[in-house]
């Protein structure tokens, strides 16, 4: 039996992999392509009369195989179906690391969920608190409420964007430059910050348009998500080389954090680097790309 | 006798002079005394030599009792000349005990395993075994073992003496009346006579047959006409559907793809790894998309191939075509494409499997060669390589050129993934040894990368460029740990087919298969 790590809110995810719960052959190592995250789906890829065959193999998959660093989060069914009650039963039981709840519209979705993760944490024995959650927010109202939705749990560690119903609900097409989905994932980013948690952009359906793609990705990092969740190994590289900062940022990163300890030290208040004053926030952004090019193992000094 | 990597080999196999494995290079620098054929003068004016009929030509060459005669596999699953041929020898002019010496023998040649198992052929030397014949050989029924040489052993072989070839029946896609002869030009090409070519040389007798009769000279040819003692013209030499895919398929698999990118990322973090350098790879799923990720690192590194070597694809002409390769030094075709693109560039060229890989001649290019990447069915934790049998011990495999390429290059590295279905890839002991492990280098699987602890060099390299790599017995506890440790095989005494290493000594035995019983 495995015993995963306890989960831990602000690890790295640049990457979040869909696979089908229900396919032993796909999820029995589907560590091995390196993805930061793995969402075993129980939802949209698995037919309404197979949830219970999907759970089965989820369950034996959570407690058998060694997943390693990957994270392993489960997607449920929507909280309109019968399925998600005992889905989450089989989530906590396995000792997934986290849940992502469908189609969520409000803080009140959450709490539900977050009652039935509770109770089934204190029936099979797992540690209180340990199960996190996140959001997949697919209509108007999820990415209107985004800001209520993230912070209505300690449990919640980010948030994602669906595009594929979001779209339809918007009556709009996918677009190369992304302008249908742009406000709405500029509003989600913004409540995500608010809350301090992160924020993850949707799917790229069309796997063999690779340049599609890395257009998509490309903006995502500008507008300043964490991460994406893929549907295919083969978009993994491009995401990690796009998401990790470049030598270019890490030495900039470095000076100032050294610059601006060393002054600190010396008791001085008004930082400057390069002559230019710097004030508190770039210090702290510094440290951040820091600790991120550790986390994306590009990081090679001694900080 | 225990020969160097671990196998047991009986006594009565080592007359003659022959002798077990003793590692890697062990013969440089010997001499030879090389074999020569016997051959009848052409002295006489002639018109042609064409015959009418395979039967006359058998005849015009004096085929009898108990000799052996050679053909060649260019036209791999798609060939009809074999067949054809060993058909009236055996049907129409009766003859028996006959010794095969073949480049491979596969599917195509499924009527030999019949004539096998009734007792008319009586030994088959050949560099792969597949299909029926396997079967057949693996249950005892071939009279005498079969000996299984690599592509460069086998010339070795026929130029020591110890394969002496009565008649070479080689198909060919064009010849004229005299002999002149390639595979190209015709309604059936399979580009790359390399197999052909060199049996044309030492055979005593040498018969082409075409279904493309050409106008006289058929130059430049693959096979000369003063080496050829008669020219037979049929309907079809083969299917071609079956000798050639029209393009070898790039995969998709995402986890094949993975131990590409893998492969060449090892490759570009080693010192050979510049401008002038040379490789070499199969087509099988992961190696041929390695092309793929090796051009890129050769254009972010501004470097060129000095030239491509052994099996050739259309990738890696399309690589030639963009300037990335200087030479293709071409074996044999695996698909339409690299078959029609055969001397179509200049630097496009053909070697025959001597000068390809013979570990007995003055320096075969695989000598030169930097890396080669291999496939594998099985490998064990010394890195020795199973090329030939399946996991209950039946004969189904090639050793082709690995051996011999593993042997010669600087880096030889292997890919495959960590288990097949329920079999563990990497094992404990291979169940059959036709690649030493002192030959490899690098082990490439979906579950990580290991390097043979001899090459401390290469594990600095990968170390450096910050490419992680585990112990080769941490990937076998994984395998055993995702599908279990298999039971040994059980065996007869009887051994079945003798595998040699390409220097000539024995490296392995394969002995007949008993059925599984759970009491042993």
């Amino acid at each position: 039996m495995i015993n995963r790590p306890k989960p831990d809110k602000k690890r790295l995810r640049r990457t979040m992999m869909f696979m089908n719960a229900q396919k032993p052959g796909l999820i029995k190592d589907a560590y091995i392509y390196g993805s930061d995250s793995i969402i075993l789906d129980l939802e949209d890829a698995v037919a309404e009369n197979q949830k219970d065959a999907a759970r089965f193999s989820l369950y034996h998959a959570l407690k058998n195989i060694d997943y390693g660093d990957t994270e392993v989060i489960v997607r449920i069914n929507g909280l309109d179906t019968p399925h998600w009650q005992e889905d989450v039963r089989v989530c906590v039981a396995g000792g997934a690391d986290g849940i992502r709840i469908a189609k969520c519209e409000n803080a009140q979705m959450v709490h539900q969920v977050e009652e039935a993760v509770l109770a089934a944490e204190r029936e099979f024995g797992v540690e209180e608190g340990r199960t996190l959650l996140m959001a997949a927010l697919e209509s108007p109202m999820g990415i209107m409420n985004a800001y209520e939705i993230v912070t209505a749990s300690d449990r919640m560690l980010g948030c994602a964007i669906s595009g594929g119903d979001f779209r339809k609900s918007m009556h709009v097409q996918i677009q190369r430059d992304g302008v249908e989905m742009m406000v709405a994932r500029g509003q989600m980013l913004l409540a995500a910050r608010a809350a301090g948690v992160q924020c993850f952009d949707t799917m790229f359906p069309n796997i063999d348009d690779m340049e599609g793609f890395k257009v998509e990705v490309i903006q995502n990092h500008k507008m300043g998500f964490d991460g994406k969740s893929i549907v295919n190994p083969k978009q993994i590289a491009f995401v990690h080389e796009t998401f990790a900062p470049t030598e270019k940022e890490i030495a900039y990163a470095e000076k100032l954090v050294r610059g601006c300890q060393a002054q600190a030290d010396a008791g001085i208040g008004v930082y400057t680097v390069d002559g230019k004053m710097v004030d508190i926030p770039f210090f702290e952004d510094a440290k951040r790309i820091i600790a991120l090019a550790k986390a994306c193992k590009v990081y090679h000094g001694d900080l | 006798m225990r020969n160097a990597v671990g196998r047991e080999i009986p006594d009565n196999l080592l007359t003659n002079g022959r002798e077990v494995y003793q590692g890697k290079n062990k013969k440089d620098g010997q001499y030879i005394k090389k074999a020569s054929p016997t051959v009848r003068r052409g002295e006489k004016p002639v018109e042609d030599k064409l015959c009418q009929t395979i039967r006359e030509a058998c005849e015009k060459c004096g085929a009898h009792d108990g000799m052996t005669f050679s053909f060649h596999t260019e036209f791999r699953d798609g060939d009809y000349v074999a067949s054809m041929v060993c058909r009236v020898l055996v049907e129409e002019m009766g003859l028996k005990d006959l010794h095969v010496a073949a480049t491979s023998l596969g599917s195509a040649q499924d009527i030999f395993a019949d004539y096998m198992e009734q007792g008319i052929i009586v030994e088959a030397q050949t560099s792969g075994v597949r299909g029926r014949i396997g079967e057949v050989i693996s249950a005892g029924k071939l009279k005498n073992p079969a000996i299984i040489r690599s592509h460069g052993g086998r010339p070795r072989a026929v130029e020591a003496g110890e394969v002496h070839i009565d008649i070479a029946f080689l198909a060919a896609a064009t010849s004229d009346c005299c002999g002149n002869a390639k595979g190209t030009g015709g309604k059936n090409n399979c580009g790359s006579m390399g197999f052909a070519n060199h049996d044309s040389h030492y055979a005593d007798h040498t018969v082409i047959i075409t279904d493309t009769l050409v106008p006289f000279p058929n130059l430049p040819s693959s096979i000369s006409c003063i080496d050829v003692d008669a020219v037979c013209v049929v309907d079809a030499i083969g299917d071609p559907k079956k000798i050639a895919t029209k393009e070898a398929r790039m995969t998709d698999n995402p986890r094949e793809l993975m131990m590409a990118e893998n492969v060449a990322s090892v490759i570009a973090a080693t010192p050979y790894f510049k401008d002038g350098f040379s490789f070499q790879t199969g087509v099988g799923g992961p190696s041929l998309a390695v092309n793929r990720f090796l051009e890129e690192h050769m254009r972010k590194q501004n470097i060129k191939m000095s030239f491509a070597l052994g099996g050739t694809s259309s990738a890696i002409c399309a690589l030639q075509d963009k300037g990335l390769v200087d030479y293709i030094l071409d074996t044999q075709d695996f698909d339409q494409g690299a078959a029609a693109h055969l001397f179509t560039n200049p630097h496009h060229v053909e070697i025959d499997l001597s000068e390809y890989a013979n570990a007995s001649n003055k320096g075969a290019y695989v000598n030169k060669l930097d890396y080669v990447v291999l496939s594998a069915l099985e490998i064990d934790t010394k890195f020795n390589v199973n090329v030939i049998t399946g996991s209950d011990g039946v004969l189904r495999g090639a050793p082709g050129g690995h051996p011999d390429t593993a042997a010669g290059s600087k880096c030889c590295i292997i890919v495959t993934p960590l288990t097949r279905g329920r079999m563990a890839t990497v094992c404990k002991d291979v169940v059959t040894v036709t690649t030493p492990g002192d030959c490899v280098d690098v082990l490439v699987t979906d579950y990580g990368i290991a390097v043979n602890p001899a090459r401390q060099d290469l594990i600095e390299c990968l170390d450096q460029a910050g490419i992680k790599h585990v112990t080769i017995e941490s990937l076998q506890e994984k395998a055993y740990s995702l599908v279990g440790e298999p039971e040994p095989l059980q065996w007869e005494d009887q051994v079945v087919a003798i595998v040699e290493a390409r220097d000539g000594t024995i490296l392995d035995v394969v002995k007949k298969v008993k059925p599984f019983s759970f009491e042993a």
